[in-house]
């Protein structure tokens, strides 16, 4: 009884901010603009299955790269002496504090044709290449902006398991890389979902990483989105077709992950 | 028997130049039950982190059955370890945790089920196979980290203050059973134990240490009534230890009176420290002692009374199954056996 009254205020917030939004995307998508049913958005969201498909692709390679980056620093984080590790953790996110559209600004400077990059190159009497407006600027930026989101649960995670875990590992006959993938690996599952989840939902639906990085021809779902509200495409119905589309996919592809998850900790 | 492992001038120091364990040097025999004892922070884990493999010495070389093994990786190593808090595998049920070390080994599986089994029979643990380790006990998962370590017939068994976490009762079965199972495998365990009532249960040979330093090696009646200075006899059971000086041999003399001993071979006036078992001193009438002192308190221990008595420049503390009351006058004497004299340690490490 008591957890309920104390729940109250964000049961309430939920109500009002996500769900009442949730049902109007809903509505939107299966309704036309002059309020009628109709499953029309829906079927023509089918013509963008190519901008589906690269959201996807780049996102996975940005998650993916996240992963690599991420897990062995996080290991080291997690090993290293206390007084040590919250000021790593600290530069960690001190990217954090800057403003996003800052710091993908700051990137459109250094790739860009005659930027500094390039420059640098060119000093060398390399290049200039094409950097900027490429699906692979669009992964940088993605990576870039994201990383902290895996650091930060994989560290949390790895941060737990006991290093005398680690050492009856050994001394069982592991070696360093059987010790990874007996112990460590299963060990921080957990954190690897939740570090998935936190890169590729946001990364599959940015707009600004894309629109900045990636010029006209890497355009995601997000911008498309965006289109349909903002741009000169309005069409708001068709904007919360996608949107939906777009959650179905995130949903399937998350009830996936969690079959790789321990039962105690399901994400969704 | 021949020496399973060997330390040999073993000496461990940290970067901040702290000296762990300065010059140890042992011999482990084969088929032994040998325990490290010491208060904490004697260096009695330290050394057996060096057995294990997860520690380097700085200097001096680890022998195992005649070989230097000194940077061998653990996992290479035919030793395996029970560690202080089980660190038992928490993603792995007590089937597969047991099977662990059998796995990575690439043992067929029909061993690994016949060895599996064998384990869970000796430590009792038939029917948890599926149990999840989180939801045992602290005795359950201790039983779960020996079958672990032994599944993989080591030759050595390191335990690292196994029992600490269990409760008094449970510990003293667990005592027995350790005992048994390493008699019955007739393996080599090597123990470590801040616990000297543990440690002279169990052992075959028991290793003092203190900062450290080895201080004694012996059986456990040798350690108990021989000890060889003012530290083991203070550290192993209650004593008496007092300042005396020799002024020739069998006799010694300290709070001001001489009594009769058996030690001799000590320099003239030589300065020594006298100890004496509380459970030695004989409590006689006040009249006919040499040594008097007053009764300053007595508490019920069980089997015995302690009775702090003040003496001559010496607090005595005194075991007997005869309580005398708090505030008489008592007289104290002791058995020429009884007074064990032992030269003063050099630099004082120890203060009594």
């Amino acid at each position: 009884m008591k957890l309920k009254v104390l729940s109250a205020p964000y049961l309430v917030w939920m109500v009002i901010f996500i769900v009442v939004p949730l049902l109007m995307v809903a509505y939107f998508a299966f309704t036309n603009e002059s309020g009628g049913f109709t499953m029309e958005n829906i079927s023509n969201v089918g013509q963008y299955a190519n901008i589906f498909v690269r959201s996807i692709w780049l996102s996975v390679i940005a998650t993916l790269i996240c992963l690599l980056i991420a897990y062995p620093v996080a290991f080291t984080l997690s090993r290293m002496e206390k007084h040590k590790q919250g000021t790593m953790m600290m530069l960690v996110m001190l990217p954090m504090w800057m403003n996003f559209l800052l710091r993908t600004y700051a990137w459109m400077t250094l790739l860009g044709n005659n930027g500094i990059i390039n420059n640098i190159l060119g000093f060398f009497g390399l290049g200039p290449f094409k950097l900027i407006n490429t699906s692979g600027a669009v992964v940088l930026g993605m990576v870039y902006n994201y990383l902290p989101f895996m650091i930060l649960p994989l560290y949390s995670v790895m941060e737990k398991i006991d290093k005398s875990v680690l050492e009856a590992a050994q001394d069982l006959g592991c070696s360093s890389r059987s010790t990874l993938f007996r112990v460590i690996i299963p060990l921080s599952l957990p954190g690897i979902t939740s570090g998935i989840t936190m890169v590729f939902v946001p990364a599959i639906s940015t707009f600004i990483i894309s629109r900045m990085l990636g010029g006209g021809s890497n355009l995601l779902i997000g911008d498309l989105i965006e289109m349909q509200f903002l741009g000169n495409s309005y069409n708001p119905n068709l904007g919360a077709a996608i949107s939906l589309v777009l959650m179905v996919i995130i949903l399937v592809i998350m009830t996936i992950m969690n079959q790789f998850s321990p039962d105690d900790q399901v994400l969704i | 028997m021949d020496n399973i492992v060997s330390l040999k001038n073993i000496v461990v120091e940290f970067e901040d130049g702290e000296r762990i364990l300065k010059n140890i040097s042992l011999d482990i025999k084969d088929k032994e039950f040998v325990t490290f004892l010491g208060p904490s922070g004697c260096g009695k884990t330290t050394t057996l982190r060096i057995i294990a493999g997860f520690l380097e010495p700085t200097s001096g070389d680890v022998l195992f059955e005649g070989k230097r093994i000194n940077s061998l990786p653990p996992h290479k190593r035919n030793v395996n370890t029970v560690f202080q808090r089980y660190a038992l595998f928490p993603h792995l049920n007590v089937y597969e945790n047991i099977a662990f070390g059998l796995r990575v080994k690439k043992v067929p599986e029909k061993e690994i089920v016949k060895r599996v089994g064998e384990m869970l029979e000796l430590v009792n643990l038939m029917g948890f196979e599926k149990r999840s380790v989180n939801r045992l006990s602290g005795g359950q998962q201790q039983r779960v980290a020996i079958a672990r370590a032994l599944v993989n017939h080591p030759k050595v068994l390191l335990l690292d203050e196994p029992l600490g976490a269990l409760d008094l009762k449970l510990r003293k079965e667990m005592q027995t059973e350790l005992r048994k199972i390493q008699q019955a495998l007739e393996l080599t365990f090597v123990y470590v134990t801040h616990d000297q009532e543990e440690a002279l249960t169990m052992s075959d040979t028991i290793v003092v240490m203190n900062e450290g330093i080895i201080q004694q090696v012996g059986s456990p009646t040798d350690i108990y009534n021989e000890p060889e200075n003012a530290f083991v006899a203070d550290f192993i059971g209650e004593s008496n230890i007092i300042n005396g000086c020799m002024p020739e041999d069998c006799i010694v003399e300290f709070t001001g009176r001489r009594f009769a001993c058996v030690d001799k071979g000590f320099a003239p006036n030589e300065m020594v420290d006298v100890v004496i078992r509380p459970e030695d001193v004989q409590v006689i009438p006040a009249d006919k002692a040499k040594l008097t002192g007053i009764v300053e308190s007595v508490v019920f221990k069980g089997v015995h009374y302690e009775m702090v008595v003040d003496g001559v420049d010496h607090e005595w503390i005194i075991h007997s199954t005869k309580a005398e009351p708090v505030g008489s006058m008592i007289g104290m004497a002791f058995d020429p056996f009884d007074i064990h004299i032992m030269k003063k340690s050099e630099g004082d490490a120890y203060e009594a």
